[in-house]
Formats: structure tokens, C-alpha cells, sequence
């Protein structure tokens, strides 16, 4: 077994965390698929990958943020406001956003390994240490410090309310509070969140690519989904908590089923989206198939 | 303290469908008022509660509260003292919440800074408190899903959540209707008893005649959209059931239309 490989994946898994924390956010706290992710995983990889190339990398990490909440924002706007279907809103602003990421980007790609990431002063600062260690404990402190901050959040007064309006938008406008706020901000965070993790995951790989963000949402749901596998569906701490390891787990199942050789690498958007259609269905099957087995009984147990 | 001057509203207007549902509405409340509103189906009961609430607005008419003009008040910023429960107990609570958070989402508004832990200590010893008074073994499940609940029990949250901050204005829109008689009656008591102890200015929708006129100091009418019966004091203490039908008929020329009222009146 190829351990450092599973390591990879692992680290993998938690550079893609953020994503997952803000799929979490959209699809089962604001209970809206959010597709501006694509746009926005990408929109945070172009921010954070110029100006790694230009000597800032921590700076490239906070614009990122700042950048992928502004995506959010317009999508919010459209979707509220405007009363544009929140699929559609999505789906507007990730496509819109491709110019701006290429513009931002100056080019399809552009090359950042000879230059300092965000890490580089903790790999300095721990010489003798193993580069993939100190690396690993880096943004394990970053996810730990994401969930704790976001459970915190979902805990106040204004988390409660945005937590509301995803499961009775009607009864939160009745309790005085503008839902048109909670929403934005809401999709606003997730959407940071989301290009937080294409930052992260750009410096950590060393370039910044256009396309890296086609097939984002399915990853993250696919984390989200695995998460509540794993924990089932609670509190919203634990969901939160559940999103980040959905996410390492479902690195390691790629890893896993990439080492076995039973897929090839091209094959993973597809393995994908297929168990994330399978898991969405499950519930629906489950009841097709107690309804179906009632009425065999039935059936049955008449003819005698 | 309600006062609602020429309220007009008229939906689909310049089609064939066009519907007057509000006609020149003026009613004024005093404070303290509970005031039950009857009529039959679609006379405009519920597009009163709407257009009072701010679901929508309307074309011609003022609407003030308290002295201020809310007529063109956006739905959540009225809400701050316009509290209002529904006849489907679904609507009025937020089912994957625990039943401290719904009461803290409508105790946190007037009372809390946004980034203030939403629950504390205090406030659950406060939603216990609470609780207890509507006997139902609540107080003991704060951590229980409110979707879990029954209707009934739904419903009663929602009535401590409207009255927890007192509002100016209480929109009770047939919120019984859709529960058994036991736990209606129990519902309709509770309603009653917290209405007079905060003093609570309140309207109420029912199809039930009998506790329209049992109920509060002051039934209206509506048909038509318009308010076709006013009754207060001495005329309304000296109506029962079939004098108000009786009424009605003179009034109307026609039998009272509303298939639910019909199985009510005893």
C-alpha cells in the first residue's frame, strides 16, 4: 500500500474542506443548490494565484475570500431582489465569471512554483521538519480554526436567523427579520469559503488553472453527502464537522479506488456525480421499496 | 390604535378575473380592542389580515398603527409589531429547530445584538418559564425538534412566540381551525387568557359563531369586501347565533356561505 500517496489524498481532502463547509452552507443550512461554487472555486484560484505570482500570497488568500464573497453577493442580489430562480442566479454568475477569472488571470494558467506560497514561512520556520508534515499541520489548523469560527457563528443570534430562513423563510420574515439579508450573507460566506479552498488548493499545487473549478459542486456535495453518512444529520456543529472529514473521505475513496486501478483518473468526475445521484436518490428508493414489498405482502397474503 | 382609512384592493385588475376583494375599508380599534371577524368565503377576511400584515399593497387607503402611517411599510419591518399566527400550524414555526431556538428567534430580535449568542442560560430558564404555563409538558423538551410536536402544540408555541415581545397588533387568522375540538378549545383558552393579561390588541378570523361572539368586545362582518356588520356592546351581548344568521339574511338577502361555519353552529 502506498502510504505517502493516501497522505496526499488526505491533505487533499482538507485543501477541498472549505469548499465542502460552504456547499454545506448553501445546499442544507440555506437549503438552496448554489452553483456560482464553480465560478467562485475558480474566481478564488485566479485572486489568490496572481497575486502569489506577484509576492503576496497571503494577501492572495484574503482577496481571495473577500472576491468569492463579492460573487456571492451577486448571486444573492439576483436571487433575491431580482427574483431570479436560485439555480438560474447561480448558474449566471458562474458563467459570468469566467471573464473576469480569465482576465484576473491574465491567461488560461499561470506557473507559481518558484514562488513563496502562504506555507512557505512555516516550512522556513521548521527546517528539519518534513515539508508534507508541516504542510499537513498547517491546514489542518486552518480547517480546525473554520469550524470553530463557523460553529460559533451558527450559534448567534444572526446565525440562528440564517439558519431559519433555510427552514421556514416565511416565519423568519414574521420575526421581523429581512431574509433578504440572511440569504446574501449567507451565500456571501459560502462563496468565501468556496474560494478560500481554490486559493489554498492552488498555492499547495503550484499553479493556478481556468478550469479547475468545472465539476466543484459535485465534489462538494459529494463531501457533504458522505459527511452525513458518517454522522448523520444533527446539530449544525456536527454538520459542519461533517462536511470538513466528507471531504478527506472522499479523497480517500478516490485515492483508494485510483490505487486499486479499478479507475482511471479520468474517470473521477464521472464516479462522482454517480454517487452523488445515488445518495440524493436513496431516500426516494427506500420508500418505493417498503411501499413495493407492502403491496407483494398484501397481494400475498390475499390469494391464500 | 389600529385606524384604517378608504383601504381598497382589488386583485387581477383589467381582466375578466378581476376581483374587488377589499371595498372602501374603514375601522378604526381602540386599544385593548379584541375585535372577531366573520363572513363567508372569500368576503376578504384573510386579504384584510394580508393587507394589514403588508403581504402585499394596497391601491388606495391608509393604514395606521399607533399613530404611525405603516401603509407602505415593507412585510418585515411592520412585523416588529404586527405579530400574526396562521391556520396551518406549519407556517407559524420552523420545524428542524429545537423549540428554544423558534422561541429565542422571536425573543433575539427586539432584545439582542446580531452577533450575541442566540440561546443562553438565561433565556432558556426564561422559555421555561414560559413554557409551563401552557401545561403541556414543554417546558421539559427544549431541545426537541418542533417539528416533532403536534399541531396543537405548534400552535401554542406560536402563540407564546407572538405575544413573547407584546406587540402592538395580534393577526389571529382562523388558528385553531385546523386542530381537534379538545385541543381547540384548550388553544382558543390560552389565546383568551394571555390576550387580556398583556392587554394585547387583537383581531381574530373564526368560523365559529358561537365563540365570535363569546370572545373579545367587538365582532365585524365582512362580505364583499366590505364591512357589512359592526356589533359592540349591548347589541352584540343580546345576539346569539340565530339572530346574527337572522341579521345577516336582512342584510345580505341571502344565506351565510361558508361551508365550515355551517357545521358549527350548534
Amino acid at each position: 500500500m502506498n502510504i505517502p500517496f493516501f497522505i496526499d489524498s488526505a491533505m487533499l481532502g482538507l485543501q477541498y474542506a472549505m469548499l465542502a463547509l460552504g456547499v454545506f452552507i448553501t445546499f442544507r443550512i440555506l437549503n438552496i443548490p448554489d452553483l456560482t461554487v464553480e465560478g467562485s472555486f475558480t474566481f478564488g484560484i485566479a485572486v489568490s494565484g496572481i497575486l502569489t505570482a506577484n509576492g503576496h500570497p497571503f494577501l492572495g488568500l484574503l482577496l481571495a475570500v473577500l472576491a468569492g464573497a463579492a460573487a456571492g453577493i451577486v448571486t444573492g442580489f439576483l436571487q433575491t431582489t431580482c427574483g431570479i430562480h436560485p439555480i438560474l442566479a447561480g448558474i449566471l454568475t458562474m458563467s459570468g465569471l469566467y471573464t473576469v477569472n480569465i482576465t484576473v488571470l491574465g491567461g488560461p494558467n499561470v506557473n507559481l512554483l518558484d514562488c513563496d506560497k502562504f506555507f512557505t514561512f512555516a516550512v522556513n520556520l521548521f527546517p528539519y521538519a518534513y515539508r508534507t508534515v508541516v504542510k499537513g499541520v498547517l491546514i489542518l489548523l486552518i480547517c480546525a480554526l473554520a469550524v470553530f469560527l463557523l460553529s460559533l457563528f451558527f450559534k448567534t443570534a444572526f446565525g440562528l436567523s440564517i439558519r431559519a430562513t433555510g427552514n421556514n423563510e416565511d416565519m423568519v420574515r414574521a420575526s421581523s427579520i429581512n431574509t433578504t439579508k440572511t440569504k446574501i450573507t449567507a451565500i456571501a460566506i459560502a462563496n468565501g469559503l468556496v474560494a478560500l479552498s481554490g486559493g489554498i488548493v492552488s498555492q499547495y499545487q503550484g499553479f493556478s488553472d481556468i478550469n479547475s473549478g468545472s465539476g466543484m459542486i459535485v465534489i462538494g456535495l459529494a463531501s457533504v453527502i458522505i459527511g452525513e453518512v458518517i454522522f448523520g444529520r444533527r446539530s449544525v456543529t456536527i454538520g459542519i464537522i461533517s462536511a470538513v472529514v466528507g471531504s478527506v473521505v472522499y479523497y480517500l475513496i478516490i485515492a483508494l479506488a485510483l490505487s486499486a486501478n479499478i479507475f482511471s483518473s479520468n474517470a473521477l468526475k464521472l464516479l462522482s456525480a454517480v454517487i452523488v445521484g445515488i445518495t440524493l436518490a436513496f431516500p426516494t428508493f427506500k420508500t418505493k421499496i417498503a411501499e413495493y414489498q407492502m403491496r407483494r405482502h398484501a397481494l400475498k397474503t390475499r390469494s391464500r | 390604535m389600529l385606524e384604517i382609512r378608504h383601504l381598497s384592493k382589488t386583485f387581477f385588475k383589467g381582466t375578466p378575473n378581476e376581483n374587488p376583494a377589499l371595498q372602501d375599508i374603514d375601522l378604526t380599534l381602540q386599544k385593548g380592542d379584541f375585535v372577531t371577524v366573520i363572513g363567508s368565503n372569500g368576503a376578504g377576511k384573510s386579504t384584510l389580515f394580508n393587507a394589514i400584515a403588508g403581504s402585499f399593497l394596497c391601491e388606495s387607503g391608509t393604514i395606521l398603527l399607533d399613530g404611525e402611517d405603516i401603509t407602505y411599510q415593507k412585510e418585515h419591518k411592520r412585523a416588529r409589531n404586527i405579530s400574526r399566527i396562521f391556520q396551518n400550524p406549519m407556517v407559524g414555526t420552523a420545524p428542524d429547530l429545537t423549540i428554544e431556538e423558534n422561541l429565542a428567534l422571536s425573543f433575539n430580535g427586539a432584545n439582542k445584538h446580531a452577533f450575541a449568542r442566540a440561546v443562553t442560560k438565561k433565556d432558556i430558564a426564561y422559555f421555561r418559564s414560559l413554557l409551563s404555563t401552557l401545561d403541556m409538558g414543554l417546558e421539559d423538551r427544549l431541545k426537541t425538534k418542533i417539528g416533532l410536536l403536534s399541531g396543537g402544540q405548534r400552535q401554542a408555541v406560536s402563540l407564546l412566540m407572538c405575544t413573547m415581545t407584546v406587540p402592538k397588533l395580534l393577526l389571529l387568522d382562523e388558528h385553531t381551525a385546523a386542530l381537534d375540538p379538545v385541543t381547540a378549545e384548550k388553544v382558543l383558552s390560552l389565546t383568551s387568557q394571555i390576550v387580556k393579561e398583556k392587554q394585547i390588541t387583537t383581531m381574530m378570523i373564526t368560523h365559529n359563531i358561537q365563540s365570535a361572539l363569546a370572545l373579545g368586545n367587538r365582532t365585524i362582518m365582512l362580505e364583499h369586501g366590505k364591512i357589512v356588520l359592526d356589533l359592540k356592546e349591548e347589541q352584540r351581548r343580546n345576539l346569539d347565533v340565530a339572530g346574527l344568521l337572522k341579521l345577516y339574511r336582512e342584510l345580505c338577502g341571502k344565506e351565510l356561505d361558508n361551508d365550515r361555519m355551517l357545521l358549527t353552529n350548534e
